[in-house]
């Protein structure tokens, strides 16, 4: 045997060793997985996982937390114009939410392994999905109320089950965000009852708002289920409960009542109880307009990542100005050390 | 009157935290002096809240639109604690004082009405602002007045976050980058010559004794704090004087106008409505 195949033999036996190993490892990991999740019990950051598991966690969720950023927008344009200064508070506050649930929601992703500032680029260009919702205008204070009420009750509804989803760090995230969110939902519906119960003008800007945003806020449950082709792994994997279309029917059931409480109507002619089903019928949605909407065509899709651009353009010099600070300060607090080691 | 709470400046505490709504109920009565005064810290307060709030979705990293938005909530609420006391002088509500006043009619001085530029000039606004109310409040927390001394006590442990938060950021944009200590250091040049307003002595503050805090005794202390951060973060203290008319009445301002517009504008559309 030359010296060079000496050297070569063992470390072909060490590589399939590894190989070996790694396989063991992804055996038993698999293993492990497949027992926690039919315990319906949680997986850990720490805890093997398969990639592609891995991988529709952080789609999921990244795309989550990009909806609560890009939501900031068309609600954060109302800040400056709120009507009173209590309406101004409040708004401002739940915008401060979003973006601290946009925060807790990146967080949980980079337990997977996936830099923020990763998500950030998918967002920056183009790449990433969001809540289609939020590429549609406010234009009148009453669809700030119309989105606290439609979009974040839409949003309850999907994410309570999501308290459950079997990664640990997303299910806790989503615990506090549903808290959160009830509180948005309540301020919504109380903005539109004050307008449904104040002047003739206040009370048409407020069934406006529903008209338009009542279509949309359906649609954020996604496609039919017949066209949603991630959701059966990711119940099969117990992230998501519940199919779109029963969330859909879960949200309209819930919605009737509470219209018919603020005494307005719900723009759709075929909405009516079936008794035989327990839940109301209500018309097909337009899915022409939802893919194009999701396809980037939206509104106000250009102008929502426009402004999102713009912003972390202009604050570039300000993080690379954080960055070169806490180095400068690292360094004077190694040479401290260095000086005190010395002496 | 209690209005006091030990609580901490973050926590919600309910019943002892104070609200604009305790101090409606309260059944305190703002004298005409008393309830100018407050005005005139309340539209400080309430204008720079206004421009705060349109950073949000804006600021350079979320951890910043988080604390932006904070800042003007805090700031929020203060105004709502003084537009309340002072519309009690004249039966007015503080809906009635921030969406019904004309532009003459404010009291804000002119730095905290100036456009937020970039986050330098934002951060250098921020600096000169809330070293300022920290002074300020440490003072007024003695006011004869328990409602003025409540509200300071309450917006002072407010103001601290918000000095230590934009002394930080002085100390990180001064020291950072070429292009950050350049910026900030363009922030202060851009703002520096409104900060002699603050501390010049208006009426009705002048007639106001132990109730109010005589704005040009808050020069000192303030003016030495500030030049302390901004020589530690490697910057220059702006060499030059105040702009010529100091005197908080909107007549040597044109950025009043433009808030006001955007402010004002759904709620004088439609009079007397609720919300």
């Amino acid at each position: 045997m030359s010296p060079q195949n000496h050297q070569h033999a063992p470390l072909r036996l060490a590589d399939e060793a590894d190989a070996a190993a790694a396989r063991d490892e992804a055996e038993s990991g698999q293993h492990r997985f497949d027992e926690i999740i039919a315990d319906d019990s949680r997986i850990e950051p720490r805890d093997w996982m398969p990639e592609s598991y891995r991988k529709s966690l952080v789609r999921q969720v990244s795309q989550h937390a990009h909806s609560e950023i890009i939501g900031m927008q068309p609600e954060g344009n109302w800040i400056s114009r709120a009507p009173s200064l209590k309406r101004k508070a409040i708004l401002m506050a739940k915008v401060q939410d979003e973006a601290g649930h946009g925060l807790y929601l990146y967080s949980a992703a980079e337990t997977l392994g996936t830099p923020r500032e990763d998500m950030y680029d998918q967002l920056y260009s183009g790449k990433a999905k969001y809540s289609s919702i939020f590429n549609y205008p406010a234009r009148t204070w009453a669809d700030v109320g119309a989105i606290g009420w439609l979009v974040d009750g839409a949003a309850i509804v999907n994410q309570v089950p999501l308290c459950r989803a079997s990664y640990g760090p997303y299910g806790r995230a989503m615990v506090r965000i549903c808290k959160e969110e009830s509180f948005h939902q309540r301020q919504g519906w109380e903005i539109l009852y004050s307008l449904s119960h104040g002047t003739q003008e206040q009370r048409e800007m407020a069934q406006a708002a529903v008209d338009r945003f009542y279509g949309p806020a359906l649609q954020m449950f996604g496609p039919p289920d017949g066209d949603s082709p991630n959701s059966q792994q990711s119940m099969a994997w117990n992230i998501k409960r519940f199919t779109n279309d029963e969330l859909r029917q879960r949200f309209v059931d819930m919605i009737v009542p509470q219209v018919e409480a603020l005494g307005l109507t719900l723009p759709d002619p075929e909405l009516k109880w079936n008794e035989e089903r327990g839940h109301y019928d209500f018309a097909e949605l337009d899915w022409d307009e939802f893919f194009a909407v999701i396809k980037g065509n939206g509104p106000l899709s250009r102008q929502r990542l426009e402004h999102y651009r713009s912003a972390r353009d202009e604050g570039a010099w300000v993080r690379e100005a954080a960055v070169a600070y806490a180095n400068r300060v690292s360094q004077e607090q190694d040479r401290d050390q260095a000086a005190l080691i010395g002496a | 009157m209690s209005f006091a709470s030990h609580d901490s400046a973050t926590r919600q505490s309910q019943g002892e935290a104070i609200t604009a709504e305790e101090i409606a109920a309260s059944g305190a009565t703002a004298d005409e002096a008393t309830a100018r005064y407050a005005l005139i810290l309340g539209d400080d307060a309430l204008m720079l809240s206004q421009r705060l709030g349109a950073w949000v979705s804006r600021a350079p990293e979320l951890e910043e639109d988080v604390a932006l938005a904070n800042i003007a909530l805090d700031l929020l609420g203060h105004a709502r604690f003084l537009l309340t006391y002072a519309g009690t002088a004249w039966g007015k509500s503080e809906d009635d004082l921030a969406y019904f006043r004309e532009e003459e009619e404010f009291r804000s001085c002119r730095l905290v009405e100036q456009e937020n530029g970039d986050f330098g000039k934002t951060i250098a606004r921020q600096l000169i602002f809330s070293f300022y109310q920290h002074e300020l409040y440490s003072r007024l927390v003695h006011s004869t007045d328990a409602t003025l001394a409540a509200i300071a006590e309450k917006a002072l442990k407010e103001v601290d976050y918000h000095q230590d938060h934009a002394a930080q950021w002085v100390l990180r944009l001064g020291l950072g980058t070429e292009e950050s200590s350049r910026r900030m250091q363009a922030g202060l040049d851009s703002v520096w010559s409104y900060v002699e307003e603050l501390f010049t002595d208006v009426e009705p503050i002048t007639e106001l004794g132990d109730v109010a805090v005589l704005p040009s005794t808050l020069r000192e202390p303030t003016l030495n704090r500030l030049h302390q951060v901004i020589e530690q973060a490697d910057l220059s203290v702006p060499d030059m004087s105040g702009a010529h008319g100091a005197d908080r009445s909107g007549r040597h301002s044109e950025q009043r106008g433009f808030i006001l517009a955007e402010m004002q504008v759904l709620a004088r559309r439609h009079p007397g409505a609720t919300w």
